[in-house]
């Protein structure tokens, strides 16, 4: 599931707060309209297709939103007809209500479908009047779908009993059942306290509002009335956050995705209940929002069913956190199911339409408002929770860090690599080190649960290079292997087998081990394709690159020399308080990390000459104890003389422990900061050239300032084009920036408690050691 | 300036073994101040014996007086065949001054908290050597006050009782020269007659014995010092790395911090200890191997001045005979022939009892010492044990 490693999240409400803020922005927002498509299709082509096809679109949408946004218009358009198809099929396995379900699918793959396909077009203003025109409709027709509502949530329990028997999964009945439980004990309560309490949220915001949802939930007839008045104002403005949080939402959860297990009763959970949760905020436009959803996860719930071992990991995991709002999905959906089509329909072109619109009015004034609906709902501690963890981004990546972690803890053992048996080969030096790496697994992505291949220390580096070449624009923290040492390794070459080769290599050993367990530890790494590769091929392609000496090796050196040169010259003025922190932090705790190593190599230096002068003693003692007359003195001597031996070798292993428990542990921590600091480097890099593109764009903008008081209207037409390519770059930047500050935070977080753990656990182990050796010392030395 | 007490010198008086037996005659250091290289003692008495003027006295020595003493000793014809304590070694307070000297200069470098600990550590030092030094002074003079001919002397008296400065004249430089143009002769002098058939197997074992324990056991002291020094790097490596440790918990803000601090408080703890083994080391272990180098030298010496009276005698015989085939002066070398034997046999006689006692004592005060050792470093090793059992303990239940 190589999909993660493309799917970087950046939270995305923090670049919507910017582009609201933005007045010249139509092109983010249709972008974020197809996104919508894009989430739409999402949540329910997942569950239907096979497992590849699943990986492809998954894969699609991500990688969309890292191109400029005009690319995005071709892919809605094919998937809403491939999804349609298979819609279809899907929910013709339904029993009950089937009919309904693929009337349903179809109208809402058509609508979305066609809202989507309208974005595309120059003139998106012309075909939204038309759906607008509709929308008058619509609006009529709201009585009707109150009144059903209400009769619906009568018929819930019935419909949600439907479901549960229809797939054949254990786990989704008893999720389902106990849904039922829920939703048949306060069917209509339910729907009637959600929408209350989203009302008391948008309160402060549109007053308005809160009329006609009252009125809708107590009695339906004036409902209508009130809505039609106001639609395009209070209405549309919830829309337009809460499909910003859609938006949002799925991509941030995507990343969490590969962690967690693949249970389905999860997933029908998470698809009602994550769409729902946004919803519940607006009444009126959100009930056909609803059923748009919640039909399709209705559909995908029986579909899932039979495709639940082709599609183990995808489904499951999308929202884990909505498990609380999912009572109240249970019971829309049921009033979805009893539901006449064509209305719902029209009402979701509807909702396409008004968000449309609203941003081809391009008012900033809405839009600031918007802004400011977003925050206090999110805000408000309801079911909300995804909206809520949406508002503000860092909250949401320590959560979802967190639901990481939970997960980690889970799979924190599922790859168990050793690194074994160096051996050295060949002669002279042409000779190298091979070392046997074992791997031991339970994730379902390798082939065997134990295999083991032979490597050579250039392909440890090499993995490295391909990693960071990979990973680390994006903001990733690659574990660092450790340093070439040509001295050490020629030492080795050379093959005299005396105590500091050996020494060498198992120095080495040990750190390509801890290299590569990190590796492994690390959640997105570990789906890289060539990690997988290095751990089971048989034989690798030789790194070439990697060595030193090698042209390679030299343009390496100069591009790391620019690289300092443009670190230097590089003057960012920091935004983020907590990044500053951090990388003084960083640096600092580097700092320390170095003095701390030098003195642990002190520590061990004097440790071994300790060990030497208590063998000299041990040796001269004894000679005195052989050169004294009074027996019982001499074997007194002799017998310290022998015990100051054992303490020999005892502090001889204790500077060996020093060596490879402590500063060995302290020697990996500095390159781990190292690497630290390189993420931090290339976060600078992305700001340095969002900053450029933002120079570059202020720059096209005074020419065509300047071509307009010049009156030439054929560059004008040029100079306009430019800058339009220039702001699409810099949004573009400037959402990469975001997201590689996103990554590098979550990484440094992870880093910090990877760094926590692991340092306790190393400590604990020396200390352990250490008290061996005291521990031999007592017995020992009783003369 | 630096005073020292008299609660501290009970577990200091190791190296010797219950000198001050003897009722009649006790010697002590109470006190004693440092000015710039000047060590001053004041050496106090308490005595029964007639030949004092009173019961009880003090008078201030330098360390001076104690050598003048010494020499006067060794050069007293009548103690020949005595082992004549070996004299104080000279106070040294070079090494520690050169260290805070070096400190001083590396200050900027450290934290403050880490350059207190090492100046803390230095001063500790310091103080110890400073207590070691009045140390080997008062074991001088209680090893003179409990040896029965020894304490008779008259200059040992006068040295005690004596209120006054003894403004002892210092060594000029000829003085200087020709005590080690004395010792070159004397060794050569020690080779020369290490040719003589010796007469007694006693003395021949002896003298064997003495002259190979000398080299081991100047081979172990050196050893040992550099044991109890490797020791000292690695309290002293501790307190950096300590101090590291807590500069890191200081910058952390995350879960480490903690650990980090447990970890310095660990290693400061631990350094503690460290440095208590490499301190007792010290006192048992080296004080102990150095104190009975120096002692052996002293029976070497007496071994010498044997072996020279015997030379003598052998000459003195050698010239009678000649006088003899000469008939010339013959009552002169008769007399002279006597006289060095009769010295010689003197020599012998006290000299087997001195070594004799020698052995005895070394054997009790090495089997005292190492015991003492032993048990020591068991506590240091037990008190590290609870010490990291703690430590990991804390840690796991984080």
């Amino acid at each position: 599931m190589a999909t993660s490693s493309e799917r970087s999240p950046p939270p995305f409400p923090d670049s919507e707060d910017q582009d609201v803020l933005d007045t010249e922005d139509v092109a983010g927002r249709d972008s974020d309209e197809d996104d919508g498509g894009d989430l739409f299709m999402g949540s329910s082509n997942p569950t239907l297709a096979e497992v590849e096809t699943l990986l492809e679109p998954a894969r699609q949408p991500s990688d969309l939103l890292m191109n400029p946004p005009s690319d995005l218009m071709s892919d809605p358009l094919i998937e809403p007809i491939s999804s349609q198809t298979e819609n279809k099929p899907a929910s013709e396995a339904v029993n009950e209500p089937s009919d309904d379900f693929v009337d349903l699918t179809n109208n809402i793959s058509a609508t979305t479908e066609s809202a989507v396909a309208e974005i595309p077009l120059d003139e998106p203003s012309d075909d939204f009047v038309d759906i607008l025109g509709s929308e008058t409709e619509a609006q009529r027709e709201e009585v009707v779908v109150t009144d059903v509502t209400v009769e619906a949530a009568a018929d819930k329990s019935e419909v949600t009993s439907g479901v549960t028997d229809s797939p054949g999964d254990g786990k989704i009945r008893s999720d389902a059942e106990e849904e039922a439980q829920e939703t048949s004990a306060a069917p209509i309560i339910d729907l009637g306290a959600d929408l209350p309490a989203s009302n008391t949220q948008q309160l402060p915001v549109s007053d308005k509002i809160a009329d006609p949802l009252v009125d809708l939930l107590g009695d339906p007839s004036p409902a209508p009335a009130a809505d039609a008045k106001k639609p395009s104002g209070a209405t549309i403005d919830l829309f337009e956050d809460e499909g910003s949080d859609l938006f949002g939402e799925p991509r941030q959860t995507k990343s969490a995705k590969q962690q967690q297990k693949s249970l389905f009763g999860e997933a029908d959970e998470d698809l009602f209940g994550e769409p729902l949760g946004a919803v519940s905020k607006k009444p009126v436009s959100k009930e056909q929002k609803e059923k748009s959803v919640t039909t399709k996860a209705a559909a995908a719930v029986p579909a899932g069913g039979p495709l639940l071992d082709s599609s183990p990991a995808e489904p499951a995991d999308i929202f884990t956190e909505e498990a609380v709002t999912t009572t109240p999905s249970v019971s829309n959906t049921s009033t979805v199911n009893s539901k006449t089509n064509g209305v719902h329909s029209e009402e979701e072109a509807d909702i396409f339409s008004e968000a449309t619109v609203e941003l081809s009015l391009d008012s900033p004034r809405t839009e600031r408002k918007n802004d400011v609906t977003a925050k206090p709902s999110a805000s408000a501690p309801t079911s909300l929770s995804a909206a809520a963890s949406q508002a503000k981004p860092q909250s949401a990546a320590l959560e979802e860090l967190e639901e990481e972690e939970e997960a980690e803890l889970d799979d924190k053992f599922e790859v168990l690599v050793s690194v074994k048996d160096p051996e050295k080969i060949g002669d002279g030096m042409n000779a190298y080190m091979a070392y046997k790496v074992s791997t031991q697994t339970t994730l379902p992505m390798f082939r065997n649960k134990t295999f083991t291949v032979r490597r050579r220390f250039s392909d440890f580096l090499g993995l490295y290079e391909k990693l960071s070449e990979k990973h680390g624009p994006n903001g990733f923290i690659v574990p660092p292997p450790p340093e070439k040492s040509i001295l050490g390794m020629t030492k080795v070459k050379v093959g005299k087998e005396d105590s500091s080769s050996a020494d060498f290599v198992e120095r080495r050993r040990g750190a390509l081990e801890r290299y590569l367990q990190r590796v492994v530890n690390h959640p997105s790494l570990i789906q890289d394709p060539d990690v997988r590769e290095f751990l089971e091929r048989e034989d690798l392609p030789r790194a070439v690159s990697t060595q030193a000496l090698s042209g390679a090796g030299f343009l390496k050196m100069i591009n790391k020399a620019t690289d300092a040169v443009s670190k230097m010259t590089i003057k960012m003025n920091e935004s983020d308080v907590w990044f500053e922190e951090k990388l003084q932090e960083v640096e600092s705790a580097d700092q320390q990390f170095r003095k701390l190593h030098a003195l642990v190599e002190s520590l061990v230096i004097h440790r071994k000459e300790l060990s030497l002068n208590t063998a000299s003693f041990a040796k001269s003692t004894a000679m005195l104890g052989s050169a004294e007359d009074n027996t019982a003195l001499s074997r007194a001597l002799s017998q310290l003389a022998e015990v100051e031996d054992k303490m020999e070798q005892l502090h001889q292993d204790q500077a060996a422990n020093d060596t490879f428990s402590f500063a060995e542990l302290i020697a990996d921590y500095i390159r781990l900061l190292g690497a630290v600091r390189g993420s931090f480097d290339h976060r600078m890099k992305v700001w340095q050239r969002w900053q450029d593109a933002q120079a570059m764009l202020q720059k096209k903008r005074e020419t065509e300032a300047k071509l307009l008081w010049a009156n030439k209207p054929d560059k004008l037409q040029l100079a306009k084009e430019e800058i339009a390519e220039w702001e699409a770059k810099v949004t573009q930047y400037e959402r990469d920036f975001e997201r590689v500050s996103a990554t590098v935070r979550k990484e440094v977080v992870r880093f910090e408690k990877e760094k926590t753990k692991n340092f306790k656990r190393q400590i604990i182990k020396y200390l352990e050691s250490l008290l061996q050796s005291q521990q031999q010392v007592s017995p020992s030395r009783k003369t | 300036m630096t005073s020292i007490d008299e609660s501290n010198k009970d577990k200091l008086r190791s190296v010797s073994v219950d000198l001050n037996n003897d009722a009649s005659l006790l010697i002590d250091i109470p006190d004693a101040l440092c000015e710039r290289d000047k060590v001053k003692f004041t050496v106090h008495t308490k005595t029964t014996l007639s030949s004092f003027q009173k019961p009880e006295f003090s008078v201030p020595r330098q360390h001076e007086d104690f050598i003048w003493l010494h020499d006067t000793l060794v050069e007293t014809e009548d103690y020949a065949g005595l082992i004549i304590p070996p004299a104080p070694p000279k106070p040294d307070f070079e090494g520690p001054r050169e260290k805070m000297h070096k400190l001083g200069e590396g200050e900027a470098t450290m934290t403050k908290e880490e350059y207190t600990k090492m100046k803390q550590e230095l001063e500790a030092e310091y103080l110890a050597v400073f207590k070691k030094t009045v140390q080997v002074h008062e074991v001088f003079l209680q090893r003179l006050s409990s040896h029965p001919i020894l304490s008779k002397d008259r200059n040992f008296q006068i040295f005690l009782e004596y209120d006054q400065d003894l403004s002892v004249r210092r060594k000029n430089a000829k003085e200087m020269f020709g005590g080690f143009f004395k010792n070159m002769v004397k060794s050569a002098d020690e080779v020369l007659i290490s040719g003589i058939k010796e007469v007694d197997d006693f003395f021949e074992q002896e003298k064997t014995f003495l002259l190979d324990y000398y080299s081991k056991i100047k081979d172990s002291t050196a050893k040992a010092e550099k044991m109890t020094r490797s020791h000292k790097n690695i309290a002293d490596d501790y307190i950096h790395i300590s101090a590291t440790l807590n500069s890191l918990s200081a910058d952390d803000s995350t879960g480490n911090k903690k650990n980090l601090e447990k970890l310095s408080d660990l290693f400061e703890k631990l350094r503690k200890v460290e440095g208590r083994v490499a301190s007792d080391q010290e006192l048992k272990l080296t004080e102990l191997l150095r104190y009975y180098m120096r002692d052996i030298q002293a029976a070497k010496d007496l071994l010498y001045r044997r072996a020279r009276a015997l030379a003598d005698y052998e000459n003195s015989n050698k010239a009678l005979d000649k006088a003899r085939l000469k008939s010339k002066d013959i009552p002169q070398a008769e007399e002279h022939q006597q006289h060095c034997l009769k010295k010689f046999d003197k020599l012998s006689e006290s000299g087997k009892k001195e070594l004799t006692s020698f052995k005895g004592r070394r054997v009790v005060a090495f089997r005292k010492n190492l015991i003492e050792m032993a048990e020591l470093e068991i506590k240091h090793a037990k008190n590290n044990v609870t010490l990291l059992q703690g430590c990991i303990e804390l840690l796991k239940t984080n």
